[in-house]
């Protein structure tokens, strides 16, 4: 089986029953997505598949050889952490740790989600969901923390959130400058 | 997980003739099955992956209905703006359901399909009539607490998981489907699910290596959407009751009502009584009481369950007076 992972070309001869989870784990070297419970209730195993958060425990390897797999590897390393994992670290946003390259992953998911104008359950307005701590809660409900760290993981989203709606607000501003300056 | 053969369908035509055993399963997101799988409650000896059948897209009908593709993902469709301004009482329900991950995942007519998480079912140890027919049921008796209340029988108190057909079953849906002599199906939401009676492994009318391949929507209803879900925790959680309903109201009286409820039975529930009890009724306490009265009057608990009937009565009629309130 071929897979791309991180930008990068696999191959692998496994078992059919091979979960994609597992795939990384056990055949490829790639470890940082976690096995926790294994049936989709925690979330420590969460990748983005062509972007979008999925939990990888649930799926199998073989049905996404055509797919672009983002795993927490190919977010960033020590050298040059991603954002959200700076943020995490400066935030103390996980105690063990189980927990956190799901919980990373499912994050970008989820702020590309917001992006796109999804709704949540607690969004009042379909057509309009704000982005409060609430959202945040709710959104994220598919990774479980055991330590509990979630204030501080909420605290670590929020900010990365914010700095991209900063940064989206700015470039507004300038298109509208440069438009102004067009007209 | 036992072994299986694998084989993935370009075509609806392909798909449906590949599934040539009773044994085989057509997979699309896999998050319900995959999980039976692991746990062997479900041993497939052939795998059909339908993930990549062109049935991904919503489309408007002639007469204002929608025709939403059967891998249509769950947070595609909550998300549709037009699922949103028309019937938001679908996309409620499904934000309702599961979490972000597995909305991603988890299609359309999959979700229709998926299990019941009655424990005796995913417990292999258990005897259970819906996975080993035959066998006994241990929920009658044991720990039933998330369990059925009407519909059931002395075979099986299963309760159907998902919110998403709940909304379904109160916009009057349709299932199309592909059978394996080429034929095609247009089934009624109404006619989709079997009570459990005394073949509880048998949910739905599909036949062997039917395919859903689209639901369809009628025009929207007028009046009202609201799905009311109550739960164990806040987030993340299947039904203990949920309550889809649609109300339109004229002259100050209840002139349409569509209401289904999930968490109670064996299928999304709907009852005509229900509905008759309240269309044509001013919207007074009586008039929901009524309606309550005539949902649970068959209701039967089995012990853990039992606190089910009182709280549907107060889910129901808090989701009517919220919206026949002016």
């Amino acid at each position: 089986m071929q897979f791309t992972i991180n930008g990068r070309a696999f191959e692998a001869d496994v078992d059919i029953r091979t979960s994609l989870l597992d795939l990384c784990r056990e055949h490829l070297g790639l470890t940082g997505a976690k096995k926790g419970c294994d049936h989709g209730q925690c979330g420590a195993c969460t990748m983005l598949i062509n972007g979008r958060r999925v939990n990888s425990c649930l799926t199998l390897a073989v049905m996404h050889q055509e797919d672009e797999i983002m795993t927490i590897e190919g977010l960033g390393g020590p050298q040059d952490l991603h954002p959200l994992q700076h943020a995490f670290v400066r935030h103390d946003a996980y105690q063990c740790g189980y927990c956190t390259p799901g919980q990373i992953c499912s994050a970008i998911g989820m702020l590309d989600e917001i992006k796109k104008g999804w709704p949540s359950h607690v969004s009042a307005d379909l057509n309009l969901p704000d982005f409060d701590d609430q959202e945040i809660s709710e959104r994220m409900s598919g990774n479980l923390c055991r330590c509990a760290a979630y204030p501080n993981i909420v605290d670590a989203i929020r900010e990365v959130a914010d700095i991209a709606a900063d940064a989206r607000t700015a470039d507004e501003k300038d298109k509208v400058m440069a438009d102004e300056v067009v007209a | 997980m036992k072994t299986f053969d694998y084989r993935k369908a370009l075509t609806p035509q392909v798909a449906v003739d590949m599934f040539d055993a009773e044994t085989a399963r057509f997979i699309a997101g896999g998050t319900n099955l995959l999980d039976l799988m692991k746990l062997q409650v479900e041993t497939p000896d052939k795998l059909v992956d339908i993930s990549r059948l062109d049935l991904a897209t919503i489309d408007e009908q002639a007469d204002d209905g929608l025709t939403i593709g059967a891998l249509v993902p769950n947070a595609d469709l909550a998300a549709d703006p037009r699922v949103i301004d028309r019937y938001a009482v679908l996309s409620r329900a499904l934000l309702a359901g599961a979490s972000g991950q597995l909305r991603n995942k988890a299609s359309t007519g999959g979700n229709l399909l998926q299990r019941t998480r009655c424990h005796y079912f995913y417990d292999t140890g258990s005897r259970c009539n819906k996975r080993a027919p035959g066998s006994g049921c241990d929920a009658i008796g044991g720990a039933n607490r998330i369990l059925a209340v009407l519909g059931t029988s002395e075979h099986c108190i299963a309760t159907h998981p998902s919110d998403m057909a709940v909304a379904m079953r109160a916009l009057d849906a349709t299932v199309l489907t592909l059978k394996r002599d080429g034929d095609r199906r247009r089934i009624s939401i109404h006619d989709f699910y079997c009570l459990p009676e005394d073949t509880p492994h048998i949910e739905t009318v599909l036949e062997t290596g039917e395919l859903i391949t689209h639901i369809e929507l009628p025009k929207a209803p007028s009046g009202r959407q609201a799905y009311r879900k109550v739960r164990d925790r806040a987030s993340y959680a299947f039904a203990l009751v949920s309550v889809a309903a649609v109300i339109h109201m004229e002259e100050r009286r209840i002139a349409r009502a569509a209401l289904a409820f999930g968490g109670l039975g064996p299928m999304p529930w709907r009852s005509e009584a229900v509905e008759a009890a309240i269309i044509g009724k001013a919207p007074t306490r009586e008039t929901f009481e009524a309606a309550a009265d005539a949902l649970l009057a068959e209701a039967k608990g089995f012990g853990g369950n039992d606190f089910k009937i009182p709280l549907a009565r107060r889910t129901l009629i808090a989701t009517l007076r919220d919206l026949t309130e002016q």
